[in-house]
């Protein structure tokens, strides 16, 4: 873990907001909705709370992250390539032929991605499967993942939540990216996820319903897991806003899978500018 | 009349994996409540830390062994065939096969052997559909030795693999000593006249037509094609330049499965005649092993008159 402050991290945060709505825009395809919506915690994650090695992708120790909710990976993109663990140059080439950035994150092509994803509702399981072989060995690395409120509509979701209960598993942090919007509408229009925070608490969740886009609680939250061992995994109910950052985009399904135009790139990238300096 | 002897090849699974995992600590097992069925019991006491059961749950199971793989531990779902294919088509493809992780699928119940849990359990598709994931590797061991021989060569090979077991015990047709390379053809018998190309618990029927077929003067080879994939095309073209029919057998649908790829094979060569024996494109029943096998045209009757057509 670093120190990074609170201030530090909201910069970061905007910076990596641009620079996805950059590649979104550059590819003219990608998802901006939800690669704004989770930008902060990715941000606190991999700023500050992981223990990471961007000159050593594949170090054994590492704190993993998986981005059960694949489709948002260029907010994950911007954060490696930002961090070195490929040249910043490559972030221009999402979605292109022979590029590491896929539309969707393959961890074969891309350093730093820790499992493969994109089709919704199988991050979590393979999380669990790397949290169980670390409390297996005795290693003390943790497990983050961001699933979507949408993506829990997915029973493989649950099935793997009552495995990271029955195997204690503390070193697993799972952030649920509460922003209400799926692509056909409101997660109440399309399918209600009836008392989801409370489902994680059901499922053997310590769970912690925080503002998911305000860095002060995801870090405070952080420091607090960081403290507790106490056989329970960790979800953090994190409500977030799909196109933080962006007004038009803000709280909009239209803009889930959508790539901005000339001027809707223009004043993206004047608003964010405007954020936090 | 020497005595057969008749042993599962789940059972030579169960036993080949206890001793592979006091070997190898990083051979995990994820069962998924069938662990009494497909054997895998033994390896779970002996080794609580290389063991998980995530319950019923297949999808979940397939999603842990792709997270337990990607920290070099090289973890076997175990289950049964019509759930660790079809149940979880998608994971493996997504998160076992696209990412090329170090995943085994090791299944009981394989073909019609579950024959009296009926159509609901009697795997026919399998093979067939995880056939066409990319960096698949699919065997099927044709009885108990070389299920031990086999399951410790999947555990070698780095890769995605589908390995498939019998619920039915099946006669033990192999030397303790016999040596199986995946991938490679096993020639149980040659001859000049007919080649039968069979897999999994066909094999013994395989071995008997050429006995019969041997009284009659028609020279059948035998091969034991424990490998769909990747087929042993070099194999498979042996018998075309030399022999020029073929008859392939296998508890599977004939869409697909080892017939489909031979005949594939045959095609691109543009030459020699295959003939098909399998399940015929359609659901099984609860009925006795044999009856359904028969039902099917998969008996020693049947390849004989086959190979006699050709």
């Amino acid at each position: 873990m670093k120190n990074t402050s609170v201030k530090k991290l909201q910069q970061i945060a905007n910076e990596l907001r641009k620079k996805a709505v950059t590649m979104i825009y550059e590819a003219q395809s990608g998802h901006p909705g939800g690669s704004l919506s989770v930008a902060d915690y990715v941000a606190a994650c991999y700023f500050r709370e992981m223990n990471i090695d961007p000159k050593n992708p594949q170090w054994v120790d590492r704190d993993r992250f998986v981005l059960s909710k694949g489709h948002v990976c260029p907010i994950q993109y911007a954060a490696l390539g930002t961090l070195g663990y490929f040249p910043e140059a490559d972030l221009h080439t999402l979605r292109q032929e022979g590029s590491k950035l896929q539309g969707h994150p393959d961890m074969k092509k891309c350093p730093g991605i820790d499992i493969s994803t994109g089709s919704l509702g199988q991050g979590l399981a393979c999380a669990v499967g790397m949290a169980i072989a670390a409390k297996n060995e005795d290693k003390d690395y943790r497990v983050f993942v961001a699933v979507g409120d949408g993506e829990c509509q997915e029973g493989e979701i649950w099935e793997a939540c009552q495995t990271a209960h029955k195997y204690e598993l503390d070193n697993l942090i799972v952030f649920v990216d509460n922003n209400n919007l799926q692509i056909d509408g409101t997660t109440d229009e399309v399918m209600p996820n009836i008392d989801l925070g409370k489902k994680f608490g059901a499922f053997g969740f310590d769970v912690y319903e925080i503002d998911g886009n305000d860095m002060e609680q995801i870090v405070h939250t952080l420091d607090m897991i960081r403290m507790r061992k106490n056989k329970k995994p960790h979800c953090i109910f994190a409500h977030t806003v799909k196109g933080k950052g962006v007004s038009y985009m803000e709280n909009s399904c239209s803009w889930h899978g959508v790539a901005p135009n000339d001027k809707e790139y223009k004043q993206a990238i004047a608003e964010l500018e405007g954020g936090v300096q | 009349m020497v005595d057969i002897i008749k042993k599962a090849t789940r059972e030579g699974f169960g036993e080949e994996i206890v001793a592979l995992g006091e070997k190898n600590k990083d051979i995990y097992i994820v069962d998924v409540d069938i662990a009494k069925s497909c054997k895998s019991t033994a390896f779970g006491n002996a080794y609580p830390k290389q063991h998980v059961n995530v319950g019923i749950a297949e999808q979940n199971a397939a999603g842990i062994a792709a997270g337990l793989a990607t920290t070099g531990k090289i973890p076997f779902v175990v289950t049964y065939a019509v759930f660790g294919s079809l149940r979880m088509c998608e994971m493996i493809r997504q998160e076992i096969c696209y990412p090329n992780l170090n995943v085994k699928i090791a299944c009981s119940h394989g073909g019609v052997t579950p024959a009296n849990d009926g159509a609901s359990h009697q795997a026919i598709e399998d093979m067939g559909v995880l056939r066409t994931i990319p960096n698949m590797t699919i065997v099927m061991p044709a009885d108990y030795i070389s299920a031990k021989k086999l399951t410790a060569a999947v555990a070698e090979k780095y890769g995605p693999c589908y390995i498939r077991f019998t619920r039915d015990a099946i006669p033990v047709i192999y030397e303790e000593d016999t040596v199986f390379e995946i991938g490679k053809a096993h020639l149980i018998k040659d001859g000049q006249d007919v080649a039968i190309i069979a897999n999994g618990d066909t094999v013994r029927l395989a071995i008997t037509a050429a006995e019969e077929l041997a009284k009659e003067g028609i020279t059948a080879k035998v091969l034991d094609m424990h490998t769909i994939k990747p087929l042993d095309v070099d194999a498979v073209k042996d018998c075309i330049e030399h022999i020029g029919k073929i008859i392939t057998v296998e508890d599977h649908n004939i869409l697909n499965g080892l017939g489909s790829a031979v005949c594939e094979v045959a095609a691109e060569v543009g030459k020699g005649k295959v003939k098909r024996i399998g399940i015929r494109d359609q659901f099984g029943e609860s009925a006795p092993y044999e009856r359904l096998l028969a039902k099917n045209g998969i008996t020693v009757e049947d390849i004989v008159a086959t190979a006699k057509k050709l």
